[in-house]
């Protein structure tokens, strides 16, 4: 039906340089974002442009390890979503505040 | 033979090991005083009996038994090697033998002391470590024995460590004892040098090697009596001589057992059993010979007029010690070296008595003193007299009470019969009153010195004429300690009621054999108008002994030989007499010690300040050290070692203070840092 | 060239979603973006012929990680902040540094990758990773780690609730 659509007529570099800028777009979030949670959706993104990457191998190779990876990695990124913000609500209940540079404890 | 010899040394070790290391982990076992007392003499009487098979199937020639390579370094070859000879087995003797005895005794004497158990393994390791010493056959395991008799001997005059002061004395004991110990072995290391540069092969310090003519034929005379003389600086830290005998009267501190077997009849002869060990190689060595001898004189003449004036029992009996240790260092001095082992013998007998003797006193004493407490009659427990003979003689006795001080004595034959008359035989015996063993073994040694001084060599003389007056000064001292401790009437108070017991047969049963001992002892060596000296024989052996005698011949009309013996029998009862009359006599107790006061005159004061030798040595040793450590070593510790230390440190700290910037405990900056080597890696990967 | 029109499509929303969850000064507008990136990726990977990763995407992600996100900024009730406000050399750094990585792993596309497709149709491709065999790989080669993965969620679980309550920090 739909299959008309010819991906791998793409090449596969396309999407591995999306999945790069994605990628980088997140690490940027990471580096200069002073608020926690957008550091953490930051982070997410960073795990969508790996996810991006792994299911365009796996149709280029036509092998389904990769997607049961992305299945996992959802998996793992929805507990640590879960665990992440309840510990930012435990931050912020403390701290009155999720900005991470005002919460130095490891100062040297 | 090689059996008996393991089994004489491996016993006394191996129950010294049992009974340490069961007591020390089962507490239980500290109870069982019978089994541990048994067990640690049979440790040492069943070597006296070995040593026994030996001394009766000994044939003449001397005898090694190796049993493995200790040391094998280049020129060094060092063998675990016993050897028996005459010399050996007459030391083995008396140390298993009158060790067995002091075993015994200390059944009886350390009863229901808390540290009974530690009591018998010291001592056992105590007779091992005099076992190595004496069988030695080569100087490195006598050394080893030198050191392990040293450390059993702090051991033991710590044994009661609670008391600081018994805790001082042993350290003193031990560190004085270093000083003779280093140049014992700055001897070892010149005849090593000397030895291995000249010859080819390895080396052992074996005696056999060591005292053959050849061997010594390669030290030059300098370098002979530097050795001779390092030697005997190593002997007089053991044997406490002039002038490092400072330590052997403090050494009391110990159990009276202690100071009976390892500071009166074995650990303190063996300086002179090295001496004798090495006489070939000290005869050769004239200078060192006489100065040996003047030592040993002074030491006797000083120790003795220290005696005098000593009112604490075992104190007198130290100093007495350190007394007959110079008169033999006197026959030492003087080429007697047969002599010198024969006074060791004899000494042992009759000291270890007076000593078991004064401790048995003392056992009584302590019962007595138990009693008055009981009784509320002390006022402060166990308080002493104050240690200064010179105020304490105007105050003879001010109402407290200890157990070791003369003057709180008095009386005891009637309490202690077999103590007494024991007491009484050694104590005539030490006073040289013949035919008991300290006659001979003394007339001998004055006679040598005075041969010398007839035969041109003026100092023989000398040392002849402070032997005569150390002996008078030995017999009037030792007649005082009997006569306060054992006649006239009990001095301690409520004596009507608190008296004391004769101590139980364990203790009685040494006394006896000893004083049996100090009886017959001395018949071994009669002097030569008498029908000649069985231990010189035995030891000397025509030159083939162990013991060296001078070549040379000296002779002595046989009419000066009897007056001489005379003359030794006159000043013994004279000193005795003496004693008698001014202490019995002339007044009672204690006020005697007035009479002796003003007979000495200003040197009285001398005497009893000990010569101030202690007083002299913090001045001009400990005090210099301690403040030249306060004043150059402490600013240098302070400064130039503390500042290294600390500079180290400071520096780390500045290092860290500024890196500490890096942790700002900001998580980005961390992430950043990542990020940065992310892109340090992935720039290596493309520019490989 | 459909598929090439549409890729690009829903790569510049992604990236445009995804620059605006950067910069936006508000964490909701920044929930916001990053939701569309979301769904971005989501029809990318049905273009990709993944359909079932796609709906996943749109289930776990969109809406429930982060409803889960918009909720807690909700209950924090974050005032907005400037975003990137002062440039300092941190921000600086960080800016140079993203540049940097992303140029290398762009030059590493484009210059090391070997591995090229080989001809492989996308009907085959799409085929061997259908919902049916992804389940079949989940439940048989994988089936241990997919147990893990449940005992994981569970122990996440626990621990949000246990981190969240009041009494236990």
């Amino acid at each position: 039906m739909h299959y008309a659509i010819r991906t791998m007529q793409l090449a596969l570099n396309w999407y591995l340089s999306l999945s790069a800028i994605l990628f980088v777009i997140g690490v940027l979030g990471v580096l200069v974002r002073r608020n926690a949670i957008v550091i953490f959706l930051s982070i997410e993104l960073m795990l969508n442009a790996a996810n991006l990457a792994l299911v365009a191998f796996s149709q280029t190779f036509a092998d389904v390890n990769g997607q049961v990876l992305v299945f996992f990695v959802m998996s793992v990124a929805a507990a640590e979503a879960a665990v992440g913000l309840a510990i930012i609500i435990a931050l912020f209940r403390n701290k009155e505040t999720v900005n991470v540079d005002e919460i130095s404890l490891f100062r040297g | 033979m090689s059996t008996s010899v393991l089994l004489i040394l491996l016993l006394p070790l191996a129950l010294s090991a049992f009974n340490g290391l069961m007591g020390l982990f089962v507490p239980a076992y500290r109870k069982n005083e019978w089994l541990i007392g048994g067990l640690g003499t049979l440790a040492v009487a069943i070597p006296f009996a070995l040593t026994v098979r030996l001394f009766l199937g000994f044939h003449g020639e001397p005898e090694v038994a190796s049993y493995f390579t200790w040391i094998a370094a280049g020129d060094l070859r060092i063998e675990f090697a016993y050897r028996i000879d005459q010399l050996s087995l007459v030391m083995t003797l008396i140390v298993t033998g009158v060790g067995a005895l002091i075993h015994l005794y200390s059944i009886g004497y350390m009863h229901g002391d808390s540290g009974y158990w530690r009591f018998f393994p010291y001592l056992n390791l105590f007779i091992f470590a005099m076992l190595n010493l004496v069988l030695a056959e080569n100087l490195l395991v006598l050394f080893l024995g030198w050191e392990g008799v040293g450390l059993c001997s702090y051991l033991l005059i710590g044994f009661w460590y609670t008391d600081l002061k018994n805790s001082a004395a042993a350290n003193k004991a031990f560190i004085v004892n270093r000083i003779g110990d280093f140049a014992f072995l700055l001897a070892l290391f010149i005849i090593f040098a000397v030895v291995t540069e000249k010859t080819d092969g390895a080396f052992g310090f074996d005696f056999t090697t060591l005292l053959a003519p050849e061997t010594l034929g390669l030290f030059g005379a300098g370098t002979l009596m530097a050795v001779a003389l390092l030697f005997f600086v190593g002997a007089t830290g053991k044997s406490a001589q002039i002038p490092l005998f400072v330590w052997l009267p403090d050494a009391m501190a110990g159990p009276t057992p202690v100071s009976a077997l390892i500071h009166a009849a074995t650990m303190v002869t063996s300086g002179l059993y090295l001496l004798a060990r090495l006489s070939p190689m000290v005869l050769m060595a004239p200078t060192a010979m006489t100065i040996i001898a003047i030592v040993g004189a002074m030491t006797a003449i000083m120790a003795a007029t220290i005696a005098i004036t000593q009112n604490d029992i075992k104190r007198v009996l130290a100093y007495s010690t350190v007394s007959q240790l110079g008169y033999m260092f006197l026959a030492a001095g003087v080429g007697a070296y047969f002599v010198a082992i024969f006074h060791v013998m004899t000494h042992a007998f009759f000291k270890a008595c007076l000593f078991l003797g004064s401790g048995s006193v003392i056992h009584g004493m302590h019962e007595v003193q138990h009693e008055l407490e009981h009784k509320g009659l002390l006022g402060s427990h166990g308080a002493t007299i104050e240690d200064d003979p010179l105020k304490t003689v105007d105050l003879p006795y001010d109402g407290d009470f200890d157990a070791q001080d003369m003057r709180t004595m008095g009386g005891l034959k009637r309490f202690m019969p077999v103590t007494r008359w024991t007491f009484l035989i050694a104590t005539l015996a030490i006073a040289g009153i013949p035919p008991l063993a300290g006659f001979f073994s003394k007339d001998e040694i004055l006679f040598k010195a005075f041969e010398l001084g007839y035969n041109g060599q003026i100092w023989g003389y000398i040392v002849w004429i402070v032997g005569v007056a150390t002996a008078v000064l030995t017999a009037i001292y030792m007649t005082r300690a009997y006569l306060l401790t054992f006649e006239g009437t009990p001095r301690w108070p409520d004596a009507m009621d608190s008296q004391p017991h004769e101590s139980p047969w364990t203790m009685t049963v040494p006394l006896v054999v000893l004083a049996a001992l100090s009886v017959v002892g001395g018949f071994v060596g009669l002097p030569a108008v008498l029908g000649g000296s069985k231990i010189h024989h035995f030891l000397v052996h025509d030159g083939r002994g162990p013991v060296a005698a001078p070549h040379h011949e000296l002779h002595v009309p046989v009419s000066i030989e009897w007056g001489l013996l005379f003359l030794g029998m006159a000043i013994a009862a004279a000193g005795v007499l003496f004693a008698w009359f001014v202490i019995r006599w002339g007044s009672r107790g204690p006020e005697a010690d007035t009479s002796i006061r003003r007979f000495f005159g200003p040197l009285y004061g001398t005497f009893s300040r000990k010569y101030s030798v202690d007083e002299l040595y913090q001045k001009v040793i400990v005090n210099p050290v301690v403040n030249g450590a306060r004043r150059v070593f402490a600013p240098f510790d302070q400064n130039a070692v503390d500042g290294a230390v600390n500079g180290v440190a400071k520096l780390v700290q500045d290092i860290a203070l500024r890196l500490r910037g890096v942790q700002t405990g900001v998580v980005q900056h961390y992430a950043l840092a990542f990020v940065f080597g992310v892109a340090v890696v992935l720039a290596l990967m493309l520019l490989r | 060239m459909l598929e090439t029109f549409l890729f690009f499509l829903f790569a510049v929303v992604a990236v445009v979603g995804a620059l605006g969850m950067l910069i936006a000064r508000n964490p909701v507008s920044s929930a916001l973006w990053m939701i569309m990136t979301l769904f971005a990726i989501a029809c990318l990977y049905i273009t990709l012929s993944a359909e079932f990763i796609g709906v996943i995407q749109v289930l776990v992600y969109a809406g429930a990680i982060m409803v889960l996100f918009l909720f807690v900024i909700m209950l924090l009730n974050l005032e907005s902040l400037p975003s990137l406000g002062a440039m300092d050399w941190k921000n600086v750094v960080a800016f140079a540094l993203g540049i940097a990585v992303l140029a290398q792993i762009l030059a590493v596309i484009s210059l090391r990758l070997d591995v090229m497709p080989v001809a492989i149709s996308s009907a085959e491709a799409a085929d061997a990773t259908s919902a049916t065999n992804i389940g079949i790989a989940l439940l048989t080669e994988h089936a241990f780690s997919l147990e893990i993965i449940g005992v994981l969620l569970l122990a996440a679980t626990v621990g949000a609730v246990m981190l969240a309550k009041k009494k236990f920090v």
